[in-house]
């Protein structure tokens, strides 16, 4: 009962929290990387900030982390809303990298020496939608976003349902997937709302992870995830904590 | 009763959504939603952008628009919206409004057309721009002044600019926008059904079970059109089919059960396909609907492409001659021999184009003709000829064009076809027009609720405006034409002008308005609610024209424009909620608005402009003699006028606008309580001392206007009735709107023939002559009450096709986010964000093979010019191989410096959708 209140209480609260943290002095965290980054953690380390990943993107649109930008000074990272990825194939602020904090290999196809760069394979993050604030779910025939989509139809699609409200036309809901979305924030730039209502976040971030234990038993591809799996099936709850003998043992009945 | 704001936003909202079905709404709820207008005051208007009519609310405050929303009863859009209606509010914002009359002047204040724009009062511009029209008029002629108008026109607009030119300077030298993109469907119209406009309505996308969709990227370009298709396909899955034909791949594709990707020009040989299956298929032809409802008709094909008739015109340049040749003949190729077998031509003939001048005339013939001629246009033939994607696999394409003739003929099954500019911008546009109606017709799925060719329309008042009031060079209101002496004579009774006033010879259209301007023998020209400089194919030739020749040219616009940056005189516009007015849908929905606000700065509607330039010219100076050509000559009128009680001093304001009629019409108005009324009472501004003409201009016009239609089809409400409901479908007889034309249970003037259940009522061209595949035979005419034509027509190949030399196809158009040339919208923040500029969209094969990556800024070459677009291969669109396309919204990515002049020749409506092009870096 208790952890129920407290979890309702997380997310009432938990746009605020977001707010606060996006726009905190400090929130690095948040960071939209270039393609090919590695984990955040490791990429902090390897980044030397030597601004080559910076000068090599021919729409200028990686800037260097100054004073007050809340990030690591010298780190490259996008501001999607103004200057998204453009998702170039040859993926020239990646190849620059000389020290691995951006590694071609996480954007390539095939085997090393034979890999072919494959910018769709890029993660810089995940764009998410506010389905309040996007006009196209208050049956607006926008998506905006939809069409601003280099993977169009993969990684943004329009899922139509039927306009209950006039009976006589459709939604055309966008719809991310994550499998295909390179987090390029082009459909952020395109959003027309005023704040646009589809944004990208780093994925760890923006993204949930389901159990290791349930496979989805109508996804044949599903499986995979069983690959992953932590090979310890042990699990442990507060009731579940103390070994059985010592909690037979108790008398406090 | 205490609400949060969101609770507040929730009611209002379903106050709006009950309004619209018609549910009770409790007491409490509407005394809320009444409290939400405190501070703004909402009234209906229509959406200024597409030829949908979105019905929108206006809201304003303190003089300005505040806000809009759907109109939720407006039965067209139900209170959506896209993407552009969503910015109304925005588009009459913009920081670089035009506010104030601007001319080119030397360093003494004159005019100078080498010059700087300087900003001048409108005294000075009106007497500049009359002192120009006289010199120019007194030179040349009725002939040698023009218009370009628009679909985009308040009916009112165009109304007056019509009357003006026709009656006042006795010039048809008026041709709208229009003519850019709906010219081809309204030949079709007039010479299939003898009327213009389509015969259903939106409500066939909630009736029908099959959408078929040829040259229409309606998920764009009519996007609440769309989600009616989208919600249809929703409703059941399994029966509704779409069907998507294009030349690349768009956002329709993934609704559709079926994309056929075809070649350019080809569609009219699919539908020859789809004919002769009809045709020979047992039982497929609805033979009760044809014998009783239709003929069999066919014209000529050596017809040319409406390019210059001079093929070696000084003013081409040297690597435009070869194009510009096929005006004269073409050697025959070996799928136009195939195609053409029935009329005995062979490859390698030369066809000489000898009937250019007569494109327009056919003859009826036998249904034995009718077959003989489509048993060329067999699948295997079809097929190779039209596979637009060298990467699909023959036999995948030819079932599709199986698949498509299946669905037309399956009895039962009910098929609408739509169309825009995929068929309209073509060589051959009329002709592909009609053979979809012979599609429909000959299986008997015509005018009924779900079945039917629905010719969509690009503007918002491309039918209420150019098409209905007849702003075209051969035009008159409700569907008459100059040529004709009784509906000169109609015109001029309700004009009250003298007989033999008006000019008989049709005037120049748009294209051939922009060709006399290099000519030099039009060097006077106004631009209404158009930009024709960025919209006008070869536009190389016609800038040239306006800058660096005799001519004078002013252009009336809100925002700087590519025309008004050509033009010796800019005019500025009061735009849509600045004054009152009214559009007519693609479904022949009427629909009015008042003026919400005073209009910005000193800019004035072009009502007003119209009518003031008319205060300038007296009588005794345009009804007068005046030699038209060898064969014509206006006689003067002004002895005549006297005789009516006209002065010759009186002007053409006196005598068309502000007549004894005209001011029958009080201002105020009880329609107008509590709106304002620049013309008919002046505004605040005080704009040069302008107090208002003392009465209510529109309604006179309106009610005037609309006499031309009353008892011949295309009836129209009083004025004050469109200001209760939300638009009127045409004709509207007593007080009752028309759903399905031509068909006696909906329409009253089908009962009223007498003809069945059907009745094709139109009387244009309903007496032609007897003849065979070849030619007409004989004196004899055949009548045709009440019938409607099924055209053969062949497949020719377009004048220019790709080359070695300029390998790729160009195709041009729109994307949702921008309307036309973007004056409008590339104002609004938003909509520029989204798109911020014309992207070369291009096949990765093609990208790959010319070493170019996206992004990459290259050059698009044609014969005619170049321009610099990036490269995109991912996106909306994805073309086949071998062809670009790039839309023309961005002045500059000016794409219409590449495309060709060529036409329709019987519509004379520019194909903006193929020419040929190279690629590559800049």
């Amino acid at each position: 009962m208790i952890d129920a209140t407290r979890s309702l209480g997380i997310a009432a609260v938990g746009g605020l929290v977001w707010a606060g943290f996006l726009e905190g002095k400090k929130a690095y965290p948040t960071a939209l990387r270039p393609p090919g980054a590695v984990d955040d953690a490791r990429f902090l380390a390897a980044c030397t900030k030597c601004g080559l990943c910076v000068a090599a993107c021919p729409y200028q649109a990686l800037v260097l982390a100054a004073p007050g930008d809340g990030r690591p000074i010298g780190t490259p990272y996008f501001v999607m809303r103004d200057r998204p990825c453009r998702m170039c194939r040859d993926i020239p602020c990646a190849a620059i990298c000389p020290t691995g904090a951006l590694d071609t290999g996480l954007v390539s196809d095939g085997e090393a020496g034979k890999a072919v760069l494959n910018i769709n394979k890029a993660r810089i993050g995940l764009a998410v939608i506010d389905r309040e604030t996007c006009i196209a779910y208050w049956g607006i025939q926008c998506d905006a976003c939809y069409r601003a989509c280099p993977v169009i139809d993969k990684a943004i699609t329009v899922d139509p349902v039927r306009n209950d409200r006039t009976g006589r036309h459709a939604i055309l809901g966008p719809v991310v997937h994550s499998d295909h979305c390179t987090g390029c924030g082009m459909c952020e730039r395109a959003c027309v709302t005023k704040k646009a209502s589809i944004f990208v976040l780093p994925r760890r971030i923006a993204m949930g992870e389901s159990s290791d234990r349930y496979i989805r038993g109508w996804d044949a591809g599903d499986e995979k995830r069983l690959e992953e799996a932590t090979e310890d099936t042990t699990t442990v709850t507060p009731r579940s904590g103390k070994s059985p003998t010592d909690y037979l043992n108790r008398e406090d009945l | 009763m205490a609400l949060s704001r969101r609770e507040f936003i929730k009611t209002t909202a379903a106050v709006a959504a009950a309004t619209a079905v018609g549910m009770s709404v409790p007491e409490d709820i509407l005394a809320i939603a009444a409290k939400a207008e405190i501070g703004w005051k909402w009234d209906k208007s229509v959406c200024r952008f597409c030829g949908t009519g979105c019905g929108i609310m206006v809201a304003t405050k303190d003089d300005r628009i505040v806000a809009v929303k759907g109109d939720p009863i407006a039965p067209v859009n139900m209170g959506l919206n896209c993407i552009k209606g969503y910015f109304n509010a925005k588009i009459i914002y913009g920081a670089d409004r035009l506010t104030e009359p601007l001319m080119r002047v030397n360093d003494r204040g004159e005019f100078d057309k080498k010059g700087k724009f300087k900003p001048v009062t409108w005294k000075k511009a009106f007497d500049e721009m009359a002192k120009q029209f006289k010199k120019h008029y007194a030179a040349l002629g009725p002939k040698g002044v023009a218009i370009f108008g628009s679909g985009q026109y308040t009916i009112m607009e165009g109304y007056t600019s019509a009357k003006l030119m026709k009656a006042g300077f006795r010039s048809n030298n008026i041709d709208p926008n229009a003519r850019l993109c709906m010219a081809s469907a309204v030949a079709a119209f007039m010479e299939t059904f003898g009327i213009d406009e389509p015969a259903g309505n939106y409500d066939d996308m909630h009736h029908s079970d099959t959408v078929v969709l040829w040259g229409a990227n309606m998920a764009e370009m009519h996007p609440v059109l769309w989600s009616k298709i989208t919600n249809r396909k929703l409703a059941d899955p399994g029966r509704v089919k779409v069907v998507n034909l294009t030349t690349f791949t768009n956002r329709c594709s993934n609704l559709a059960d079926s994309e056929i990707v075809i070649k350019p020009n080809t569609d009219l040989a699919i539908q020859n396909y789809i004919l002769r299956e009809i045709v020979n298929r047992p039982g497929a032809i609805d033979w009760d609907f044809v014998n009783r409802n239709c003929v069999f008709a066919t014209g000529f094909v050596d017809i040319g492409y409406g390019l210059r008739p001079k093929i070696d015109h000084p003013k081409y340049k040297k690597e435009e001659l070869d194009t510009a040749s096929k005006e004269s003949f073409k050697i025959i190729t070996k799928d136009e021999a195939v195609a053409m077998g029935s009329l005995g031509i062979k490859e390698g003939d030369r066809m000489e184009m000898k009937n250019t001048g007569k494109a327009g005339a056919h003859w009826a013939i036998t249904f034995e003709d009718f077959k003989k001629g489509l048993e060329p246009y067999t699948l295997d033939f079809v097929a190779q000829l039209a596979k637009g994607n060298a990467d699909e696999p023959l036999d995948e394409f030819k079932k599709k064009l199986q698949a498509l003739a299946d669905l037309y003929a399956e009895k039962g099954r009910k098929v609408v076809s739509f169309w825009t500019m995929g068929f309209n911008q073509h060589v051959r546009g009329t002709w592909v027009n009609e053979q979809i109606y012979a599609i429909h017709l000959l299986l008997g799925k015509q005018s009924q609720p779900g079945n039917g060719a629905f010719s969509l329309t690009g503007q918002p008042s491309a039918c209420g405006t150019a098409r209905e009031v007849g702003t075209f060079a051969h035009r008159l209101p409700a569907d008459m034409v100059v040529m004709n002496p009784k509906h000169r004579a109609i015109t001029e009774k309700i004009w009250k002008l003298p007989e033999g006033t008006l000019n008989p010879v049709m005037g120049s259209h748009f294209m051939k308005i922009m060709r006399d301007l290099e000519d030099g023998t039009i060097k006077w020209v106004w631009v209404q609610v158009n930009n024709p400089w960025q919209n006008a194919t070869n536009a190389n030739h016609w800038i040239a024209a306006a800058r660096e020749m005799d001519n004078f040219i002013v252009v009336s616009d809100a925002y700087p424009s590519i025309s008004a940056k050509v033009a010796d005189l800019i005019l500025p516009a009061a735009m849509i909620f600045e004054k009152w007015g009214a559009y007519g849908n693609a479904e022949r929905r009427t629909q009015h608005w008042r003026q919400q606000v005073t209009p910005i700065g000193k800019s004035m509607s072009d009502t007003w402009q119209t009518t003031e330039f008319a205060k300038r010219f007296t009588l005794a100076e345009v009804w007068k003699e005046w030699k038209i050509d060898d064969k014509t000559s206006l006689p003067d009128v002004v002895g005549k006028a006297h005789a009516m009680g006209y002065s010759s001093k009186d002007t053409l304001f006196d005598v068309l606008f502000a007549n004894k009629e005209a001011k029958t019409y009080k201002w105020p108005d009880p329609v107008g309580e509590g709106y304002q009324n620049t013309e008919a009472a002046g505004d605040k501004r005080n704009v040069e001392g302008f107090k208002g003409y003392g009465f209510f201009l529109q309604k006179y016009l309106w009610e005037e206007y609309r006499k031309f239609g009353l008892g011949h089809g295309h009836d129209l409400a009083d004025f004050d009735t469109y200001h209760k409901v939300r638009g009127l479908r045409w004709p509207v007889v007593d007080g009752k709107e028309t759903l399905w034309r031509f068909n006696s249970e909906y329409d009253p003037y089908a009962k009223a023939a007498n003809h069945g259940k059907f009745a094709f009522y139109g009387d244009a061209g309903k007496e032609i002559p007897k003849g065979d595949l070849l030619g007409p035979r004989g004196e004899e005419k055949v009548k045709l009450p009440n019938q409607a034509k099924i055209f053969l027509r062949h497949y020719i190949d377009p004048p220019e096709i790709p080359s070695a030399e300029y390998p790729l196809w160009l195709c041009t158009g729109r994307v949702l986010e921008h309307w036309h040339t973007g004056t409008m919208t590339m104002r609004v923040p938003e909509l520029y964000r989204a798109v911020p500029e014309a992207q070369c969209f291009m096949s990765p094969r093609d990208a790959e093979q010319h070493k170019l990556k996206d992004g990459e800024l290259v050059w698009i070459e044609s014969r005619r010019g170049k321009v610099k677009a990036r490269v995109e291969t991912r996106g909306r669109n994805l073309p086949p191989k071998g062809l670009i396309f790039v839309p023309f919204f961005d002045e500059h990515v000016l794409i219409n410096k590449v495309t060709l002049d060529a036409t329709c020749p019987i519509s004379k409506e520019p194909d903006y959708k193929k020419c040929a092009v190279k690629v590559y870096k800049v």
